[in-house]
């Protein structure tokens, strides 16, 4: 799959590598981002549950919220981290 | 490059800007520099100007900083750290509005261009912060006890120590710095980006003729009021992280 990619970037571009590179940064931002994705609808989901279920808590539901999507954040932002190293 | 085949500049070209002042001397200043000596004074001139005449019934920049100073006490200090961590309130607070001005720079006319986004200055905060937090942890447990209480969490079974304690070392000698530094540095970085994008597609678009412009000009717009909002929330989120890494090392779980 991958050499046959390679030959028609090949012919396309006139370059493989680059092209492969190209095509590896944006399939790897891509995988990276569904996983967060995920992760901050889950995390945001509940702590909106949380906060209407019990509004007086909610200040610490927020921040405990905000908490939480930076470290899923994180994850993603790793992905976009290699898609500009790798970008040509 | 190009990109729908319009003429996207190397990302390179985007980041980089060449020395203006004192060139070829170790302290030769280019825009990011610049900025980040402007977010300086702003910040320190805000605090200046806030304490210089304390009314009852602040006005101008002494509610500004009255804010910002409660905001920090209430919604990260003392949800994280706790009553005792109301000494790190001038650090976390100055940290605060350093971070949102050097971030602001990349929607402000004419400058646009967020300083955070070069690696060199949120790295250094992150190398800070790492300095700060273990100092912190080794002053108030004592060195042995910081370790073993950092390495060896309660509540794992005996036998997973053997994979835990690794990665906990890992996490707060070389993770905890990293992402900080990364999350700050990254999230300007694609912003900036984005903004690019589409103000390079707006120009272009514009003259092909100006009906095809209004929706990317929408867009940027939109994602300039986004920018602002990421500028706030990215300085919210190092202080708070900060602010849960001093409350880490001060108060270990049981």
């Amino acid at each position: 799959m991958l050499a046959l990619i390679s030959t028609i970037l090949a012919e396309l571009t006139g370059d493989g590598e680059a092209g492969l590179r190209a095509i590896g940064g944006g399939l790897g931002y891509g995988l990276a981002a569904i996983g967060p994705g995920l992760g901050i609808g889950i995390l945001v989901g509940n702590a909106i549950t949380a906060m209407a279920r019990q509004p007086e808590s909610a200040a610490v539901a927020r921040t405990t919220m905000f908490l939480g999507i930076a470290f899923t954040e994180a994850i993603a932002l790793i992905g976009f981290v290699v898609f500009i190293l790798l970008a040509p | 490059m190009g990109v729908f085949a319009v003429e996207f500049p190397p990302v390179s070209h985007l980041f980089d800007w060449p020395d203006f002042l004192f060139t070829d001397t170790p302290v030769a200043l280019n825009k990011t520099g610049l900025i980040y000596i402007v977010a300086l004074l702003l910040t320190a001139g805000l605090f200046w100007a806030a304490g210089r005449r304390r009314a009852l019934v602040p006005t101008g920049a002494q509610s500004v900083a009255e804010a910002g100073v409660e905001f920090v006490e209430n919604s990260i200090i003392m949800q994280t750290i706790g009553p005792d961590g109301r000494r790190f309130l001038p650090f976390l607070t100055t940290l605060f509005f350093f971070v949102f001005f050097s971030n602001i720079f990349g929607v402000i006319p004419f400058i646009q261009f967020p300083a955070n986004s070069r690696m060199a200055m949120p790295m250094t905060l992150a190398l800070v912060v790492w300095a700060i937090y273990h100092v912190v942890g080794i002053k108030s447990q004592g060195l042995l006890q910081y370790f073993r209480a950092s390495l060896f969490p309660p509540g794992v079974p005996k036998f997973l120590y053997v994979l835990v304690a690794p990665i906990e070392l890992i996490q707060i000698m070389l993770i905890r710095p990293l992402s900080l530094a990364v999350r700050l540095w990254a999230n300007m970085v694609a912003g900036h980006l984005l903004l690019v994008t589409f103000a390079i597609l707006s120009a272009s678009l514009w003259g092909v003729g100006y009906l095809p412009a209004v929706l990317p000009f929408v867009a940027l717009i939109l994602l300039t009021a986004f920018e602002i909002f990421v500028s706030a929330l990215q300085a919210f989120v190092f202080t708070i992280l900060t602010a849960v890494y001093i409350g880490g090392a001060l108060h270990p779980e049981h």
